[in-house]
């Protein structure tokens, strides 16, 4: 197989940003499972609507790696409701591309953040259009089909 | 940066002596084997020349030495053969395991679509062993033939092969043993094993890559897989690659007479290794321990995924392999593993390390430095090892 890694997805795996934990984090999120390869866990701290600090841990492969660490990059210092709006399309160009069997670890990275700021919402008590995180509820097995496919 | 190489098993550097021997059959002695000018002749003669010596190696006839391009054909031609000759005697039941490399599954999945019965084997969990009991009992009135890799190219084990072709020998049923890890590696001697058909590949062995052999006992169906011309006795049409050929019989003539003082350093290395990862908490062997591959070692690192492992080893100047899903390809971690009795989540953190005679101790702990530093740093951003230690 095709496995070859652009130089932005080796720089974020060998030298990975964000990465631990926020103990007393307002949001966290967490996706994917053991089974299939990889969980991918984010942290976030909320100060006045802005996401002050983020932070991940992840088990998995070096895109999973690669895609948890440039995704709380991009996501760093905007407004959370901002964050909606990562696309698993933007982590994949910000990365300079990825494998194709590899992309369903770009969705996990987009679900991770939203899983994220899902929970900060509920913890918070802010309303929001259940719509935003439909994608959630899709079963991991689906997206690896879904995606390897492509 | 250092430069280690541990992915032996993947393929071998070609030895300084097989290469030069391979030098004067590109250019000097070029001439097609088959032609019969003198040009085509002293080719021939060299043909005839590896395979006596393949054969002296094996403690086989040359009559039984079949050329091909490597290992995966030579499986394909032995199941194919020994397949033909029992269907047209009304036999279509075939007994393997289910560790055997994809060149042997692959080829009888393709058979089970053309009416054939498979009895794929369990293994013993952990270490991969073949019971000859469970072999013994799959056998049937309709079987034509049993495959049994001699040792794992994943995880090492060396199976009990001489038992298996004897129990396939007493009930006159057909055996192969797909020896590509094996040959090169430890004593083989065809007739002592009882196998009636035997695989093996050049580059496995420090030979080269695109050359392979399969052994076909005297007596036993032998059916090309491609059509077209008469080398190899017929049984393999297509001009012999004649300067593989040769480095393939330099390489294991070599290879087998260094096999002592070659064991002497690399088993007392592979058990250095084995125990320094062992010290690794949550760290586990995969295979057998003492029957093994003097050159294999793989473990599962519990709460690391492999494909990540490798790759920090690499940026470390070590080349290593993984049975995890990322590396394979697919949605599954290596179907070895899998039999072994280990769960997806384990088996998506193992790591393989394969020696050769170029490895020395420094080398080794080098690496398993190095291995225990990037278990380490996964490990502390991993969510399944922070769950781990969280339940002790």
């Amino acid at each position: 197989m095709a496995m070859t890694y652009s130089e932005q997805v080796m720089d974020h795996f060998i030298n990975p940003r964000n990465v631990g934990k926020i103990e007393d984090a307002d949001g966290v999120g967490e996706v994917g499972n053991a089974k299939c390869g990889d969980i991918m866990k984010v942290y976030l701290k909320v100060e006045d609507g802005i996401l002050t600090d983020v932070k991940f841990n992840t088990f998995g492969c070096a895109s999973a790696i690669a895609t948890s660490s440039i995704a709380t990059e991009m996501i760093k210092g905007k407004p959370i409701g901002d964050v909606l709006e990562l696309t698993n399309k933007a982590v994949v160009e910000a990365l300079g591309g990825l494998p194709p069997v590899k992309l369903h670890c770009s969705v996990l990275a987009e679900e991770a953040v939203k899983a994220a700021v899902k929970d900060y919402y509920d913890r918070h008590g802010i309303l929001y259009d259940p719509a935003l995180f439909a994608a959630l509820e899709h079963g991991d097995e689906d997206l690896h089909t879904a995606f390897v496919e492509e | 940066m250092r430069s280690i190489y541990l992915d032996n098993a993947a393929t071998t550097a070609l030895s300084p002596a097989a290469k030069q021997a391979m030098l004067p059959y590109f250019d000097g002695i070029f001439g097609n084997p088959s032609s019969l000018h003198t040009w085509g002749q002293q080719a021939s003669a060299a043909l005839q020349d590896a395979r006596e010596r393949i054969a002296l190696c094996l403690g086989a006839d040359p009559k039984e030495i079949t050329f091909t391009s490597g290992g995966s054909e030579a499986d394909n031609q032995a199941i194919f053969s020994a397949a033909m000759a029992g269907a047209a005697r009304g036999k279509q039941h075939i007994v393997s395991s289910a560790i055997e490399h994809h060149a042997v599954l692959y080829y009888l999945a393709s058979l089970q679509t053309q009416g054939f019965d498979v009895t794929i084997l369990p293994v013993e969990p952990g270490t991969g062993l073949v019971r000859p009991a469970d072999v013994a009992a799959a056998l049937r009135e309709d079987t034509c033939l049993v495959t049994i890799m001699f040792a794992n190219n994943e995880i090492g084990t060396i199976q009990p092969i001489a038992e298996i072709g004897a129990l396939c020998r007493q009930r006159k049923i057909p055996f192969h043993t797909d020896a590509v890890q094996a040959v090169g590696h430890v004593p083989i001697d065809v007739r002592a094993l009882r196998a009636d058909y035997l695989s093996l590949a050049g580059h496995k062995f420090h030979g080269p890559k695109g050359v392979g052999a399969l052994y076909c006992r005297k007596g036993m169906p032998l059916r090309s897989l491609l059509l077209g011309g008469a080398q190899e006795r017929g049984h393999r049409a297509g001009t012999e690659n004649l300067p593989a050929i040769m480095g393939m019989a330099s390489a294991l003539e070599e290879s087998l007479a260094l096999l002592g003082q070659t064991d002497a350093v690399m088993v007392p290395l592979r058990d250095r290794l084995i125990a320094r990862l062992r010290d690794i908490p949550r760290a586990r062997l995969n295979g057998h321990p003492t029957l093994r591959l003097p050159n294999n070692v793989n473990f599962c690192f519990e709460g690391v995924e492999g494909e990540a492992l490798l790759l920090l080893l690499d940026a470390q100047g070590i080349a290593a392999s993984s049975g995890s899903a990322c590396t394979s390809g697919s949605l599954d971690p290596s179907h070895v593993l899998l039999a072994l009795g280990l769960p997806h989540e384990i088996a998506h953190g193992s790591l393989r390390l394969t020696l050769s005679r170029y490895i020395t101790e420094a080398d080794i702990d080098y690496t398993a430095e190095a291995i225990l530093q990037v278990v380490e740093r996964l490990r502390a951003m991993s969510p399944v090892w922070e769950r781990i230690t969280a339940d002790r």
